[in-house]
């Protein structure tokens, strides 16, 4: 060994600290693999989720929302295929260049225009942007021709709501927007937040929005760090939403409407018994895939200056004086509360006196003797003013909360109005006076602070007819195929004679001559309906004017007309179906509601011909009653 | 010994020196880079272009150089070694002035044939400035303080320039490589543990001389969910690719977060990640075990060598290696700041091979001349 002892002694000393040097580098790589081990062992499970939180993407599937069928079947709202292009900006150089060429099949706006561009410069390439939608067959077509020379844009085909009876069914149906913040208080369904995705916002559609939207599918993507889809992973249908099956007859519907049509009205047809709503119409309506689509702001314009009030179901919301259709309340309160007998006779002079204050009759003349049958008849308000100051507003209050009236009567539809039935503790609360005398004469034709919806007179006028029965209406048979339970309708212990007699002046009215609504009696052999007309006053007629001769209806303005009211029932032998009907502004109840209710009716009991031929074999016919209110007419002639 | 004899005389042919490089440890070092081709070719989707191909020409360039320097004589090294020294100080000094800016940093010379990078080459030429400076310098001199100051300058030259561009992440590896080399040469415990102590203290100062970027990644560092999206997004990204990664990993190009995109700068810095998110703690230990053995090869190697240049140049080589490697895995794993440090051999990148090859090759000729011995003083043989 040649190596001075020098150079032994440096490397005796560099391997120690190379040693130490050494050892300390072991000490750090197992720092290394203690790491790792705690990474990709201990912690593993953790990142293994997050990794698959980076890597997965669930994309919701919009469910096929529920159709609404009416009572046969018959689609109400259903869902059509909905035609649209998108752009996809990255699949082209030009975006400006290719809608413009897209523009010459399908009109773009200059809104959307702006849009699209600003969409396709601020958000990831990859991301579809709607360009037209709601396309017709033949322009979607050729779009789809002409998808080689428009790079970028992508023909699709969604689904859509679609109401096929457009505003004939609209308040009832109602119709689905697109989402809105309130919308999503309180929801933590994914599904609206979803681009595009619609919810019901009113009728049916609002109210059994839970039912009808389905639950959402979804597909699991792959996509990599900048959001792109690279595969579908898997694929979960949603479930569609259920069907929902409606008691309306959309015949009997689409006639009532048709009947109204440029009036602005409500026709309300349920079964007495049951409760179920076979019409209800409300007039005019408006087209509810506007809203689907998305409205114009002259559209939207259109709608809510429109002096008949598109958009209000004035069937619920609207809120009307009864005029005489209360007078059967103010009767059977009068029987109920053993005022008066329906033998107590009133001679009508035209007016009576209250005060320094003369209540009218609707005749000049007056009625001469009346009782109470005929008094129904013929309308007198004169025999009413007399009964009902006798009765008083209490038990007129407490008689027309058991019909229905000043609370929402119907089971399952939204936006219901309860109206107003005033009582002396009202009148006090609201202006802090107490209850003047008048008042009640004024409530006894309702008139005043009397106010009523059309469904409510419908459930006063079944609930007459089915010989006193809380019967409430409802609109929804069954949904996803169960049924709705229907709602029970409890006694309201009206003694059958008071009712009787209010049921034989109803039937006077449409079947006896000098009857408000006689020249509405239905054109049908053996089968009758009974009714009752009112007229709801919207001005105040002046001591001025009564002095000069009350205008007629068709000297006014439209709006300062009297609304046309009819109530009624049939068949009369035994009564099946009630009606109300509300012609706002259409002149007196008999000249404008009551034909209306004729040929609604008429429409109703010959839907099915085998069951009005059985209404026709029933021994007590229709206008049974009729012999005896002529009898009575013939006897009190005798006396005046 | 005869071949002990044949190198004292400096007469080993060109054909025996080949035979005694040690084939078994380029055979570890190809190990190592194949590791690198394969991740390369996952990296590009299942496609040897655009890195897999041009790693291997780099690495084929590298194997060149290895050898060729494996053959030139150490006491050459010895001659070259402070010209190489102030060749390297020239080009950081031209970086400051005609350099080309990359990245924020102005960190690369244009040589229009390669883009290359001066404090890359300091790297190899302070190891061997250093190791000249203590094979002359007498073992009882080691330790005074007057000849500690040149060995300090020889540090400090470079590492201030480096600092300068700015690069922390080098300037450091190149302080800690000088100062094993001073702690190698034998210098007193009583200066380590004053300096150790120093150093401790000098953190807040050197805190304030530190470039807000700089800053952030500390902070990054220490709560990556500081900023989820920006800084911390590559340590939070990488650390989710290890650990889904588990024992077995998701397997060859199946790493999700790889191969979306998840994970940044997957073939260079970040490949260790991507080669244990797909082989899982199985495929970096085994990567990790391949590293220790060469590491364990230099030592001894070190040990074996019968002048003070030689066992110092090859230990700071190896110190080199070393803190590559450890600050890479490192900083992938969360433990460290991301600071731009490749990993050796396997990382794709021109520059880092070259040196790194480079390095293997002063290793390899200290192996093949082991037997041979270096005068301490300026008389050369």
């Amino acid at each position: 060994m040649a190596l001075d002892d020098r150079d032994q002694h440096k490397q005796n000393a560099f391997s120690r600290r190379a040693a130490i040097l050494g050892g300390g580098q072991l000490a750090l790589f197992a720092v290394l693999a203690g790491r790792m081990y705690y990474l990709q062992v201990i912690e593993s499970q953790q990142y293994e989720i997050l990794a698959e939180e980076n890597r997965v993407n669930v994309r919701l599937l919009p469910p096929l929302r529920g159709e609404i069928v009416d009572r046969f079947g018959e689609k109400l709202a259903s869902n059509r295929q909905n035609f649209r292009v998108v752009l996809i900006p990255e699949q082209t150089d030009d975006v400006a260049a290719t809608l413009d060429r897209l523009g010459e099949i399908v009109p773009i706006t200059q809104r959307t225009r702006n849009r699209v561009l600003k969409d396709a410069r601020q958000k990831r390439g990859f991301v579809p942007q709607t360009v037209a939608e709601n396309l017709d067959w033949q322009t979607f077509a050729e779009v789809n021709i002409h998808t080689p020379n428009l790079p970028g844009l992508q023909p699709e085909v969604g689904d859509t709501r679609h109401y096929p009876y457009g505003e004939d069914l609209a308040h009832v149906v109602g119709y689905v927007a697109a989402v809105s913040d309130k919308d999503l208080d309180g929801e933590d369904d994914p599904l609206l937040q979803l681009p595009g995705f619609r919810v019901g916002r009113s009728g049916v559609e609002r109210l059994l929005e839970h039912d009808l939207r389905g639950r959402a599918g979804n597909s699991r993507v792959e996509v990599n760090a900048y959001g792109r889809v690279i595969r579908e992973l898997a694929k979960v249908p949603g479930t569609p939403g259920e069907e929902a099956v409606l008691t309306l007859d959309m015949d009997i519907q689409r006639y009532a409407t048709e009947r109204v049509r440029g009036e602005s009205a409500s026709v309300v047809v349920m079964d007495v018994t049951t409760g179920e709503l076979v019409a209800i119409v409300s007039a005019p309506g408006f087209d509810p895939n506007l809203f689907n689509v998305g409205l114009t702001q002259s559209q939207w314009d259109a709608l809510t200056k429109d002096a008949l009030n598109p958009l209000v179901n004035k069937t619920l919301a609207g809120q009307y004086p009864p005029g005489s259709t209360y007078k059967m309340i103010i009767a059977l309160a009068a029987l109920e509360a053993g005022t008066v007998s329906p033998e107590h006779l009133v001679t009508c002079r035209g007016k009576v006196s209250l005060g320094s204050h003369a209540f009218h009759c609707w005749k000049r003349g007056g009625h001469g003797p009346m009782d109470m049958v005929r008094a129904i008849q013929q309308s007198c308000n004169v025999y009413f003013y007399d009964i009902g100051r006798r009765v008083g507003i209490d038990k007129i209050e407490e008689m027309s909360r058991r019909f229905g009236l000043g609370t929402q009567v119907a089971v399952d539809m939204a936006g219901e109005k309860p109206g107003l039935v005033p009582s002396r503790g009202w009148k006090r609360a609201t202006t802090g006076v107490s209850w003047q005398q008048g008042e009640t004469l004024n409530a006894a034709i309702g008139q005043g602070y009397v106010l009523t919806t059309p469904i409510q007179l419908a459930t006063m006028a079944a609930r007459m007819a089915n010989g006193g029965k809380a019967v409430r209406p409802w609109l929804v048979r069954s949904v996803g195929g169960r049924a709705r339970p229907v709602p029970q309708a409890e006694s309201l212990n009206i003694a059958p004679e008071h009712l009787a007699v209010i049921q034989q002046g109803m039937d006077a009215v449409v079947n006896v001559p000098r009857g408000t609504a006689y020249r509405s009696r239905l054109p049908l052999e053996g089968v009758a309906m009974a009714g009752k007309t009112g007229t709801a006053l919207v001005r105040r007629i002046t001591l001025e004017e009564r002095a000069r001769g009350v205008l007629k209806n068709d000297q006014l303005p439209w709006k300062f007309r009297d609304h046309g009211l009819f109530v009624g029932y049939g068949p009369v032998s035994d009564p099946r179906y009630a009606i109300c009907v509300i012609v706002d502004h259409g002149g007196g109840g008999s000249s404008a509601a009551a034909p209306v209710a004729k040929d609604v009716m008429t429409r109703v009991l010959t839907r099915d011909p085998m069951r009005l031929a059985a209404y026709q074999q029933r021994p007590a016919g229709g206008g049974g009653n009729s012999g005896d209110v002529s009898a009575s007419a013939a006897a009190l002639s005798g006396q005046g | 010994m005869v071949l002990e004899a044949i190198s004292r005389s400096g007469r080993l042919s060109l054909l025996d020196k080949l035979y005694e490089i040690n084939w078994g440890v380029m055979l570890l070092i190809g190990a190592v880079a194949a590791v690198g081709f394969v991740m390369l070719y996952s990296a590009a989707g299942g496609s040897i272009d655009p890195w897999a191909s041009r790693q291997m020409v780099r690495f084929g360039v590298g194997v060149g150089i290895l050898l060729v320097f494996a053959m030139i004589e150490p006491r050459l090294w010895l001659q070259l070694a402070y010209p190489a020294y102030g060749f390297a100080l020239v080009l950081l000094i031209a970086v400051e002035v005609a350099g080309t800016t990359g990245m924020g940093a102005t960190r690369w010379i244009d040589l229009k044939v390669i883009q290359l990078q001066p404090s890359e080459l300091m790297k190899i030429t302070l190891a061997l400035a250093l190791a000249r400076y203590y094979h002359t310098l007498a073992q009882e001199r080691v330790s005074h303080p007057l000849y500690l100051l040149p060995a300090l300058a020889f540090i400090a030259l470079p590492v201030v320039l480096v600092l300068r561009q700015p690069d922390l992440g080098t300037a450091l590896l190149l302080s800690v490589v000088g100062i094993a080399v001073i702690f190698l040469a034998g210098l007193s415990w009583r200066y380590i543990i004053a300096a150790g102590v120093a150093g401790i203290a000098a953190i807040p100062i050197i805190w304030e001389f530190l470039h807000p970027y700089q800053r952030e990644r500390v902070f990054t560092f220490l709560d990556p969910s500081r900023d989820p999206l920006g800084a911390g997004y590559h340590t939070t990204q990488a650390k989710i690719a290890l650990g889904s990664g588990g024992v077995w990993g998701k397997g060859f190009m199946e790493g999700t977060q790889s191969h979306l995109n998840f994970l940044p700068e997957k073939q260079t810095d970040f490949i260790f990640v991507m080669l244990s998110e797909e082989f899982g703690l199985i495929g970096g230990l085994t990567l990790m075990a391949l590293y220790t053995l060469l590491l364990g090869f230099i030592v001894l190697v070190a040990i074996g060598l019968r002048h003070q240049f030689g066992r110092l140049l090859v230990a700071a080589l190896g110190v080199n290696f070393f803190l590559y490697v450890f600050i890479n895995v490192a900083m992938v794993m969360g433990l460290i700041p991301v600071v731009g440090v490749p990993l050796p051999l396997v990382s794709y990148g021109g520059s880092a091979m070259l040196v790194i090859m480079a390095g293997f090759g002063l290793l390899m000729s200290m192996y093949v001349h082991r037997h041979e011995e270096l005068p301490r003083g300026g008389r050369l043989l």
